[in-house]
């Protein structure tokens, strides 16, 4: 009993952490997966803004679903929001806090994922080399519109026999790349007054609704954790008796024949305890059904 | 018992993430294979496709088997499956249960197999450069050129040392354009699992979760009786072994007083613990007896009961009638299979 309670203790006071530690993980892997990802853009003239804008924005979209996936508090929450009411009410501020916080966590990843892809600048030069204003760059200016467009487009490609030692190209690079790193540092700087400022304000709005909710949040997810540890405890009974009484037959076929067995541990009166009188295929699932339409009070008085 | 119920807890408790490690490392493996492998690509016409398409293709399937394979379930699965019905019902729901579980955990590394050869790019550069849009792209009338010419032409733009066309079309220019889209092919497919998997995983709890929780419910219990029923033989055999052997050795016992008229040690009523674990073998002679009886002549597999006095326990005296050997005979047949 006291290693269950040790467990379930760790759980407790750790499950945030938990959830904390994957969400670090994951946006470790986003910066990584970036990294290892070759970058090249096609340098034509339809599918530079495409690929650009694709690779800086499908890939958070893939982070945030797997940051929903992996968090398994979204599973809890989910349950929660639509099982059938039975003799407990549902209170939305717990759902709305624990969507909040499952959000918040499946954000981090994406987010670093556009704020490298942004200070890289890579995917910025790619989408957008083509929208110059040939004005600016000396290099581009007396052109035809078609061959304009052509060279632009190229300007992401350093090899490209067009743009090996082309002054210009390097211009217009270093342009973009300079707005691409300013968005990038500007990103980073918004997002972090802001989480600066929601945690120090939060205190001075709805305190005790805050601290309800999280209490009652937690306690939903250590009641399933709980729920889902006694159906095994209680499947490793089940399982036991059921082989007992199978042996026990084959002994006393046996015994018909003078063959003595060995005694096998007698049955523990304890046991039936725990069984709760539960014991045989309907009974299990009647309990699994209610369960799930009638959630018991919260009174255990 | 408590060490099993740790122990048990412990694997049902993680047995989750215990295959969920498994996953993990077998997608990680299908990754340093894709790294670890040479890929050459024939450029020749007719064989680009089919070598791009199947390194695309064939691993994916093959990880796909192996994900079965390693999986300890499946047998359960199976056996499940193919029981008869006897005094307990089959459930379809558990068997799906069981099958669409063992499933998605099988299609992660092919799912990842295809993901890191689409966004590396070098198979479909190799299995469709010669649908490159020439004209699109470089100079369609290049005079001299029949189609099969420079078919052969396209098909060498993954091998860039032997490449020729460069008036026709330039390789960088070509190969640009094939790994573009096959980068954004890879993104799309790898968008699509995980909006496949959200979706599964997501929308489960709105439909049918008193159904999931019953078939995960039995599907764990008829693993965990697998293994209690596993061991409990186990612990039945160790027990008839003891009483096989501890019966040999008395029976030996017991021969050797009758053999040379040695005072029965045994009825000694100060006998030390020690003493009497001897079993009344107490010199080497008699100890190399008994070895070499028990190598040339083992007891069968019949325990006597203790108030019956057993004489020549390894001659073979009055046996049981034959049916009832039947059933020592399987078990003891099943013992020797486990």
């Amino acid at each position: 009993m006291d290693r269950f309670r040790m467990i379930f203790q760790y759980f407790q006071s750790n499950s945030e952490s938990v959830m904390n530690g994957i969400c670090g993980l994951l946006a470790l892997a986003s910066v990584k997966m970036y990294t290892c990802f070759d970058f090249s853009c096609p340098c034509l003239p339809q599918y530079n803004r495409a690929y650009g804008l694709g690779i800086m924005f499908i890939p958070p979209v893939i982070l945030f679903l797997c940051g929903l996936i992996l968090n398994r508090q979204s599973l809890v929450m989910l349950d929660e929001w639509r099982r059938p009411q039975g003799h407990r009410k549902k209170d939305l501020a717990v759902i709305r806090y624990m969507c909040s916080s499952i959000m918040q966590r499946a954000m981090v990843a994406p987010v670093a994922w556009i704020i490298v892809t942004l200070l890289d600048g890579k995917c910025l030069i790619c989408a957008f080399s083509g929208s110059m204003d040939p004005e600016k760059f000396v290099g581009f200016a007396n052109v035809t519109p078609v061959q304009l467009e052509q060279l632009l487009a190229k300007v992401p490609c350093k090899d490209d026999e067009l743009m090996r030692n082309n002054m210009s190209r390097k211009a217009v690079s270093r342009y973009l790349r300079c707005w691409s790193q300013a968005l990038g540092w500007s990103i980073l700087l918004i997002l972090i007054v802001a989480a600066f400022l929601a945690r120090w304000l939060r205190p001075c709005f709805n305190q005790d609704t805050l601290l309800q909710a999280r209490h009652w949040s937690n306690y939903i997810d250590i009641e399933q954790k709980i729920f889902e540890e006694t159906c095994c405890e209680h499947s490793r009974l089940f399982a036991h008796k059921c082989i007992l009484h199978f042996f026990q037959s084959m002994r006393q076929e046996i015994k018909l024949h003078s063959f003595n067995l060995p005694r096998q541990g007698e049955g523990d009166e304890g046991e039936e305890d725990l069984l709760q009188g539960i014991t045989d295929q309907h009974q299990v699932n009647k309990l699994l059904k209610t369960w799930y339409y009638e959630k018991p009070p919260l009174d255990v008085s | 018992m408590d060490k099993f119920r740790m122990i048990f807890q412990f694997f049902q408790s993680n047995q989750e993430s215990f295959m969920n490690g498994i996953c993990g490392i077998m997608a990680l493996a299908s990754t340093q294979m894709y790294s670890a492998f040479d890929f050459n690509c024939p450029c020749l016409p007719h064989y680009n496709m089919a070598y791009g398409l199947g390194i695309l293709l064939v691993p994916p399937f093959i990880l796909f088997l192996l994900g079965f394979v390693l999986n300890n379930n499946i047998s359960m699965l199976a056996e499940e499956w193919r029981r008869p019905h006897g005094q307990r019902g089959k459930d379809p729901a558990v068997l799906r249960y069981m099958f669409c579980s063992m499933a998605q955990r099988a299609m992660i590394a092919p799912a990842v197999w295809v993901s890191v050869t689409l966004l590396d790019g070098k198979c479909i550069t190799c299995a469709f450069c010669t649908s490159v849009p020439v004209e699109a792209l470089g100079n369609a009338s290049h005079p001299l050129l029949s189609q099969g010419e420079i078919q052969r032409v396209l098909a060498r733009i993954p091998c860039k040392e032997i490449y020729n066309g460069q008036e026709l079309i330039a390789n960088e220019v070509a190969v640009r354009y094939l790994r573009c889209i096959s980068q954004a092919l890879g993104w799309c497919f790898v968008l699509l699992m995980t909006t496949l998997a959200f979706l599964v995983r997501s929308l489960r709890p709105c439909f049918s979760q008193a159904a999931f929780l019953k078939s995960r419910y039995w599907s764990h219990y008829i693993d965990i009786e697998r293994k209690l029923f596993d061991d409990t033989c186990a612990e039945h055999a160790r027990s008839f072994a003891k009483v096989c052997i501890q019966q040999f050795f008395e029976g030996m016992s017991t021969d050797l007083v009758a053999a040379r008229c040695h005072l029965p040690r045994k009825a000694s009523a100060d006998m030390g613990e020690a003493s009497k674990k001897l079993l009344g073998i107490t010199d080497q002679g008699t100890m190399n007896m008994a070895l070499k009886s028990w190598h040339r002549c083992k007891p069968p597999l019949h325990l006597h009961p203790p108030d019956l006095p057993s004489g020549n326990g390894w001659v073979g005296e009055g046996q049981p009638p034959v049916h009832s050997s039947a059933p020592r005979r399987e078990t003891a047949a099943y013992y020797s299979s486990v």
